[in-house]
């Protein structure tokens, strides 16, 4: 059993928690994921990290209710337990000094992107954030990124926050800007929705930009065993938890990963409804 | 052996009835509706009657023709005397887990396959696993005693995985007198037992109790960590332990390098009865929040156990239609013909010497149909079973809705990737030496399909003891 030791709502449905996970915390890296289990019954879902105390021996990860097992999840609070961790998993982030780096990052991948940040800075790296979402209140952590980035730019849909725009535009931008400088990006990282990860790569592709990708499939055990997270990456498959979760992002098939994201989307509105009646909407 | 031996060895094929016993069964319209063990094993009569089907050979070729050498003559004679306590017994004195392998194991290719009974035209070996199963079974029923453990020696072992290897190793070294910590990544122990087999097989129900017998015994189980990741093999020794065991599976699917194979509705056998048995995808979505997305028409490629046990596993999650698809003719396939059996007998179409060549797919990526090459015969190749030869210009379609990819497995990864110095082959399993299960590094053993491939549960169980008796005398040697 792993205690939550703090839990915080930074939007109607984006939260906050604090795992005690001593085991974990003392290993993982940026780039590393949990599989969590709430309760028997429960689904095994990925979870990315925002953020680890080695000391306190804890883990923190940002979480959307987007469906029944996020939703459960999210009528936990703070003492309560969840039945199984698993961690770390995949492989970390490869850091090194590459120069000048970018991060593009949407919506929940921000949180992710915010370890990524940090050690790339401790790397030495010059790091330049462009963040977005769809509006202002459902863009979190991005304080925390900035102070990693040497720069930091932001977007939202609507425009209320920084540009109005997608991610994409500010990469063209950022692009130009360097240009004129006679800089460019040594690498670009990416992560959040796949659909956004697919237009920035199109962009780096272009320019010609090495980039990597966090890639984010359906999994079920999350050791290799099941393949259900496979991608198609250079036309091998390539099991996105034991070979990844990130991946040259100009190899990476990201139609493919799209259709395979939508495969149980009948059966999430099944388990989201009834367990949404069971709860007679009471919850958050 | 009793005097009663000897007098009944005296006793001509001529006075023996030539078929098994049969095994009451649910029937196959029955079995698809649910997830019940199929046969429902002998009652003591039965199995008296069963055992009564022995010659009592001089020697015991069944004995020699048995993985862990399981003393047979001795268990059979036991259930002759109807002294089922003793049969489950001796039986233990060399597997630990009778109740499993009485099911799973390959009865046919191993000890039924070297008794004398069968070797004749028309006539059945000595159902010599109905048996095991019998005593097995009648064991739990009037209660299991947990085996004495030896009094501390004061060594730790650590055990990886919790399939059918690492149980065998955990409970050796903990009736050597070892401290053993059994470290599992999933949520519950059995490895591919709870995973792969499913319920209808192997009821979870005696894995738990396995399980149990083996906390009671002080095993330790810790869940939810994965060696290679969580702990390093170096931090577990820095923890104290002695030696280690990796009996961690195999656990990487293989494919087939066809097109289609990430299309929606196409599964490796891994995920699908990993859904299914681990998960309990089939209580979805009351007792279960796992869904599994299954079709009308199921096409399972491949025709080894674990493909029968897809096929039949679609059957019960309502599967119109299960189909199999494999490139050799059935004599080749690799499953228990008693798997095969019950596969048919469900309704389980088979399409045999058809090769697969694509998956195709429809405009939203979903999955709509297999495409097969004809084949014939040819000369066997290196595993002995004859190669399938295309047929020119023969080829055809099956329309599917779901299609499982049942080809078999590599060893997991995790551990030899993150272990410098641990040696492996090309193909990802780790190197050890036969007689011992020692790796490349000292007090590092492995057993089971990390070290074979994917391969069956007693082959792993006997590589588990193997590496169990050469782990104690390293640590009882070592100073």
């Amino acid at each position: 059993m792993f205690e939550i030791v703090k839990k915080e709502w930074l939007h109607d449905v984006i939260f906050l928690i604090e795992i005690k996970a001593p085991e974990i915390a003392r290993k993982i890296r940026a780039g590393n994921f949990l599989v969590l289990r709430m309760r028997d019954g429960a689904e095994r879902i990925p979870i990315t990290v925002a953020e680890y105390n080695r000391e306190k021996g804890t883990v923190t990860c940002i979480i959307q209710v987007i469906g029944q097992s996020t939703k459960l999840l999210s009528t936990l609070e703070e003492g309560d337990q969840i039945k199984d961790v698993v961690g770390p998993l995949g492989k970390p982030t490869h850091i090194e000094k590459y120069g000048t780096v970018g991060i593009v990052s949407g919506g929940l991948g921000i949180p992710l992107a915010n370890l990524v940040a940090k050690e790339l800075k401790e790397a030495g790296n010059e790091v330049i954030g462009m963040v977005g979402a769809r509006t202002e209140n459902l863009l979190v952590w991005e304080e925390e990124m900035s102070q990693y980035c040497e720069e930091m730019a932001y977007c939202t849909d609507d425009g209320s926050k920084g540009m109005k725009g997608f991610t994409t535009h500010l990469l063209e931008e950022k692009i130009a800007e360097l240009a004129k400088k006679k800089k460019k990006f040594d690498l670009i990282f990416t992560v959040g929705p796949t659909i956004m990860m697919k237009f920035v790569t199109q962009i780096t592709k272009k320019h010609n930009i090495p980039t990597v990708a966090s890639l984010n499939p359906i999994m079920v055990d999350g050791t290799g065993m099941c393949g259900a997270c496979r991608v198609t990456v250079d036309g091998q498959i390539q099991f996105a938890c034991v070979d990844g979760p990130e991946f040259d992002a100009h190899l990476v098939d990201f139609d493919e990963l799209i259709n395979r994201l939508e495969q149980y989307k009948k059966h999430e509105k099944v388990a989201f409804d009834k367990y949404d009646k069971e709860c007679g909407g009471k919850h958050k | 052996m009793t005097e009663k031996t000897e007098e009944r060895r005296q006793h001509k094929r001529s006075e023996k009835t030539p078929v098994k016993t049969k095994m009451r069964e649910q029937k196959p319209k029955d079995s698809i509706k649910n997830y019940k063990e199929v046969p429902f094993g002998y009652t003591e009569a039965e199995a008296v009657l069963e055992a009564e089907r022995c010659l009592h050979c001089r020697r015991a070729f069944c004995q020699e023709g048995c993985p862990v050498e399981i003393n047979i003559p001795g268990f059979i004679d036991a259930i002759l005397r109807n002294d089922f306590k003793e049969g489950i017994k001796i039986i233990k004195e060399t597997n630990v887990l009778p109740a499993i392998c009485g099911r799973v194991c390959p009865q046919e290719s191993q000890c039924e396959a070297a008794c004398l009974l069968g070797k004749k035209e028309g006539w059945d070996p000595v159902g010599i696993g109905r048996l095991e199963r019998f005593l097995a079974d009648w064991e739990r029923e009037h209660g299991v005693t947990t085996p004495e453990v030896a009094k501390p020696t004061g060594k730790k072992v650590a055990v990886v995985g919790s399939g059918p290897a690492g149980l065998v190793v955990a409970a050796d070294m903990a009736r050597l007198g070892h401290k053993v910590t059994l470290f599992e990544a999933f949520h519950k122990a059995g490895g591919v037992l709870i995973y792969g087999i499913p319920e209808f097989r192997l009821p979870k129900a005696i894995l738990a109790e396995e399980v149990e017998t083996l906390e009671k015994m002080g095993v330790e189980i810790k869940y939810n960590t994965v060696i290679g990741l969580t702990y390093t093999l170096d931090e577990l020794f820095e923890m104290g332990y002695d030696t280690i065991f990796l009996g961690t599976g195999a656990g990487l699917p293989r494919y087939l390098g066809i097109p289609g194979e990430s299309l929606n509705g196409v599964y490796f056998a891994n995920e699908f009865l990993t859904r299914v048995n681990l998960m309990e995808a089939y209580k979805f979505p009351d007792g279960s929040d796992t869904p599994v997305n299954l079709g009308k028409k199921v096409v399972t490629i491949g025709a080894g156990n674990v493909a029968m046990d897809c096929a039949r596993t679609a059957l019960r999650l309502g599967a119109e239609k299960s189909y199999i698809v494999y490139r050799r003719s059935i004599n080749e396939a690799p499953a228990r013909q008693e798997e095969i059996h019950h596969a048919e007998a469900e309704g389980v179409e088979f399409h045999c010497l058809s090769s697969p060549l694509g998956i195709m797919g429809d405009e939203n990526n979903n999955v709509i149909g297999l495409e097969c090459q004809e084949c014939e015969l040819g000369e066997p190749d290196e595993s002995g079973r004859c190669r399938p030869v295309p047929i020119d210009g023969a080829c055809f379609d099956i329309e599917c809705d779901t299609l499982i990819i049942a080809i078999g497995q590599r060893p997991n990864p995790l551990v030899p990737r993150n272990t410098p110095g641990l040696e492996t082959h090309r193909w990802g399993g780790v190197i050890v030496n036969e007689e011992t299960g020692e790796t490349s590094i000292p007090g590092v053993y492995a057993g089971g399909d990390i070290v074979t491939g994917a391969a069956t549960v007693i082959l792993a169980m006997g590589a588990g003891r193997t590496a169990a008796k050469a782990m104690h005398e390293y640590m009882m040697n070592k100073k």
